[in-house]
C-alpha cells in the first residue's frame, strides 16, 4: 500500500513535470520573446524567460486573454518584445470581473523582479498598493488600454473611446438619416471601456442629434448569447427601431444575431465596435453597416515600447493614443487595416 | 468506513480513525510538498519571501470559502452560492461603511450577518422545502448575484464598485501586519493570520462540537441520524448557515483587500473552493473530510497558480495542468480508500 502511494505521488511528479516540459515549448511559437530570439530556448524549455539575466524582463498584465482583441494585444507585444530584444509574458484574467485574479498575476510578476511592468487594471484603486510597491521599488509601470487611474504610470497607450464611440454615433445618425429611434448594447456598466462607448455614442446623439431617440441601453456582459437575447427582445418591443449600436466584438455579434434570427437583416442598421472574424463577416455580408476598429496591435506594442524606453531613461509621452478607426464594406480591405481587422 | 461509525467508541475502531485520518492528511500534504520543491528547483522566484507571503495571500478568500463548504458537503450537500453570496456581503459591508458611515466593526458584522442569513435561507429551502441543495443553492447564487449589482444601481443609479475612499482603515484589516509590526522582516498580511483563524474555529467546530458530529452523522446516514431522534432539518439549517457565515467573512475579506466591493465578481468561486475541498480528501458523498485537508487543498490549487504563472507557464496550459491535478488528487484518494 505504502509503495502504492509513492508510485503515486511519483506518477503525479512526473506528469506535472510533462505538462510544463510540452506546455513551455508549445509557447515558443507563439511567443517568440519566450526564447531568445532564432536561437532555441536554453536547457528544453524549461528555463523561464527571466531568468536570462541580461534581456530586460517586462510582464504584460492586460484584462483578458481569450478574446481576439487581447490576442491582437499580446501580438504586438511581443512585436515590441522581439523588436527591442527584451522577455515578456502576457496574462489577464477569464473575465473582466475578475478584480482579485488580477490582483494575483501583478503580485506574482513582481516576484519575478521585473525591470518594468505593463498593465491594464480593472480596477485601480484595488491596485494602487502593488503599484506602489513597484513605484518604490523603482519598477516603472506603462498603462495600456483602460490604463491605470493614478500618477504612477509613466506613460499609458489607450484608444480614445469616447471620441471613438461618438464617431460611431455620427456614423448612425448618417446612415439612419438624422432622425428616429436607436437602441445600444454594451459590455458591461462598470468598465471604464463600457462607459465611455456608452457615454461617448449616448452624449454625441443628444448633443447634435435631437431627432434621434435611444429607446434602450442594455448590459450583456459581452456574451454573445446574452446580448443576442437582449437585442432581440428590444427589437421586437421597437418596430420602428432603425439603428443598433453594439459597444464592443461580442456585443455587436449579439446584434447582428438578433437581426438574422428575426430576419430583419437591412431594415436595421447595425453598427459594432472592434474586429474579429464574425464581425468582419457580417460586415462584407451588409448585415452590419460598418464598425470602430481600435488599435489593438499598436497598444500592445506601444506599451512594451514606453516600457523599454523607460527602463533606459528615455522620455516618454504621458499618454500615448493608438487611434481609431470607421471601417466598412467598401474600405475593410484597404492595407492600412491589415492587422487592425484581427480575426 | 465512515468517521460516524467509529464514534460509537471502541478502541480499535478510534485508532483506525487516527490512523485513515494520519494517512489522508499525510497524503495531501506530501503532495504540498512535492509541487512546492517542484516549483522550488524550477524557478528562483518561486522561494522568495515575497512570493511565499503572495500564496499564503492568494489563498485566504478561496480557503476560507472552502472551509465553509466543507460543513455542506460533509452532509452530504453542496453549495453553488458561496461566491456570489460572498460578493453580495462584501457590498452590504461596503455600503454600510462607505455609504451609511457606520463604524468598521458594524460593517463586518453587517458582511457576516448577510453570509449567514443567505445560508439559513439555503438550509431552510434544503431542509424544509425538501428541494436538492444543488438546485436551492443554484437559486441563491443567481439571487445574491442579482443581489450584489441591484445594491449600487438602487444607491447610485448606476451599478458600480463601492469604494472605502473615507475609511483607509478598512482596507488594514487584511493588506495590514501584525505579524510584521511584531517582526519587522516578516509582513505576513492580516488576511493569513484571519485564514488560521477561521481554520482553527472550522476544526474546533467539526471535531469538538455537537454540531460537528451530526454534520458528519447525517451525512453518513441521514435517515438513521433522523431515527435516533435528532431533529435533522434544524441541524442541516444550521450547517447551511455556518457556511454561509464563512461565505460573509471571506465577503469582508475580499473588500479589505481590494479596498472595494466589486458587484461583478464571484460567479466561479465556488469551483475554486469545491476543489480545495475535494483535494483535502472531503468525500462529496458525505461523511467525510476534515478542515486540515481543507486548508492544504487550498494552498494546493493557490500554489499550483501561483507557481505556474512565475514559471511563465502559457495561461491556455495552466488550466490543463490544474485540472489534471485536481483529478489526479482525488484519484489518489480513492487508491487509499479501496487500499484500506
Amino acid at each position: 500500500m505504502k509503495s502504492r502511494h509513492l508510485l503515486m505521488a511519483a506518477s503525479l511528479l512526473v506528469v506535472l513535470a510533462m505538462l510544463v516540459g510540452c506546455a513551455t515549448p508549445a509557447a515558443t511559437p507563439a511567443a517568440p520573446a519566450a526564447s531568445s530570439g532564432e536561437q532555441p530556448a536554453a536547457s528544453s524549455g524549461e528555463q523561464p524567460a527571466a531568468q536570462t539575466a541580461a534581456r530586460p524582463f517586462i510582464p504584460v498584465i492586460s484584462k483578458g486573454f481569450q478574446h481576439q482583441f487581447w490576442q491582437a494585444v499580446k501580438q504586438g507585444a511581443e512585436d515590441a518584445a522581439k523588436q527591442y530584444d527584451v522577455d515578456i509574458t502576457f496574462e489577464g484574467p477569464a473575465t473582466e470581473a475578475e478584480v482579485d485574479k488580477q490582483i494575483e498575476m501583478l503580485q506574482a510578476a513582481l516576484a519575478k523582479n521585473p525591470q518594468a511592468i505593463c498593465f491594464a487594471a480593472l480596477d485601480s484603486q484595488a491596485a494602487i498598493p502593488l503599484l506602489k510597491e513597484a513605484q518604490s521599488k523603482g519598477i516603472p509601470v506603462v498603462g495600456f488600454d483602460s490604463g491605470v487611474d493614478s500618477d504612477i504610470p509613466v506613460a499609458t497607450a489607450s484608444t480614445d473611446n469616447s471620441a471613438a464611440a461618438a464617431l460611431a454615433a455620427d456614423k448612425m445618425a448618417e446612415l439612419i438619416g438624422g432622425s428616429g429611434k436607436v437602441a445600444v448594447m454594451v459590455h458591461d456598466q462598470t468598465s471604464r471601456t463600457g462607459i465611455d462607448r456608452r457615454d461617448g455614442f449616448v452624449n454625441r446623439i443628444k448633443e447634435a442629434y435631437p431627432d434621434i431617440e435611444i429607446v434602450n441601453i442594455d448590459y450583456g456582459g459581452g456574451d454573445h448569447l446574452k446580448s443576442t437575447e437582449l437585442a432581440k427582445a428590444v427589437i421586437q418591443a421597437n418596430p420602428d427601431l432603425k439603428g443598433y449600436f453594439g459597444a464592443n466584438e461580442g456585443s455587436a455579434i449579439g446584434v447582428v444575431n438578433a437581426v438574422s434570427e428575426l430576419g430583419m437583416a437591412g431594415k436595421l442598421v447595425v453598427i459594432g465596435f472592434d474586429a474579429g472574424k464574425l464581425q468582419k463577416d457580417a460586415v462584407r455580408s451588409g448585415l452590419m453597416a460598418g464598425a470602430i476598429t481600435q488599435n489593438p496591435v499598436g497598444i500592445g506594442f506601444k506599451c512594451v515600447e514606453a516600457a523599454v524606453k523607460a527602463i533606459k531613461g528615455e522620455a516618454v509621452e504621458p499618454v500615448i493614443d493608438t487611434g481609431f478607426y470607421w471601417y466598412d464594406a467598401s474600405n475593410m480591405d484597404e492595407s492600412q487595416f491589415g492587422p487592425l481587422l484581427y480575426d | 468506513m465512515t468517521t460516524t461509525e467509529n464514534t460509537t467508541t471502541t478502541t480499535p475502531a478510534k485508532r483506525s480513525i487516527f490512523r485513515s485520518e494520519a494517512a489522508q492528511k499525510l497524503l495531501a500534504f506530501g503532495a504540498l510538498i512535492v509541487i512546492f520543491v517542484f516549483f522550488s528547483l524550477a524557478s528562483p522566484f518561486f522561494l522568495t519571501k515575497d512570493n511565499v507571503i503572495g500564496i499564503l495571500l492568494a489563498t485566504a478568500v478561496n480557503g476560507v470559502l472552502a472551509l465553509g463548504v466543507t460543513f455542506v458537503i460533509i452532509t452530504a450537500g453542496i453549495d453553488l452560492s458561496v461566491g456570489t453570496v460572498m460578493t453580495l456581503a462584501a457590498m452590504t459591508t461596503a455600503v454600510s461603511i462607505a455609504v451609511w458611515h457606520l463604524p468598521i466593526p458594524l460593517g463586518i458584522l453587517v458582511g457576516l450577518l448577510t453570509g449567514m442569513l443567505a445560508g439559513a435561507i439555503n438550509g431552510v429551502v434544503i431542509a424544509r422545502m425538501k428541494i436538492p441543495p444543488f438546485v436551492a443553492t443554484l437559486g441563491m447564487m443567481m439571487i445574491a448575484r442579482g443581489l450584489a449589482l441591484v445594491i449600487p444601481a438602487a444607491i447610485f443609479g448606476s451599478v458600480r464598485p463601492v469604494y472605502f475612499s473615507d475609511s483607509p482603515l478598512f482596507g488594514q484589516i487584511m493588506m495590514g501586519s501584525v505579524i510584521g509590526a511584531l517582526i519587522p522582516n516578516l509582513p505576513v498580511p492580516n488576511a493569513v493570520l484571519i485564514l488560521f483563524g477561521a481554520a482553527l474555529v472550522a476544526a474546533f467546530l467539526l471535531a469538538k462540537t455537537v454540531f460537528g458530529r451530526y454534520t458528519v452523522a447525517i451525512g453518513s446516514n441521514e435517515e438513521a441520524t433522523r431515527l435516533s431522534g435528532i431533529n435533522v432539518a434544524n441541524w442541516k439549517t444550521m450547517v447551511y448557515a455556518v457556511g454561509g457565515l464563512f461565505s460573509g467573512l471571506a465577503g469582508v475579506m475580499i473588500a479589505s483587500r481590494l479596498n472595494s466591493a466589486q458587484p461583478g465578481l464571484g460567479a466561479g468561486y465556488e469551483l475554486d473552493a469545491i476543489a480545495a475541498v475535494v483535494i483535502g480528501g472531503t468525500s462529496l458523498s458525505g461523511g467525510e473530510g476534515t478542515i486540515l485537508g481543507t486548508l492544504i487543498g487550498a494552498f494546493i490549487i493557490s500554489t499550483l497558480t501561483n507557481g505556474l504563472r512565475i514559471l511563465g507557464v502559457p495561461q491556455e496550459w495552466q488550466f490543463v495542468i490544474t485540472g489534471v491535478i485536481v483529478i489526479l488528487a482525488v484519484y489518489l484518494d480513492i487508491l487509499r480508500r479501496r487500499a484500506r
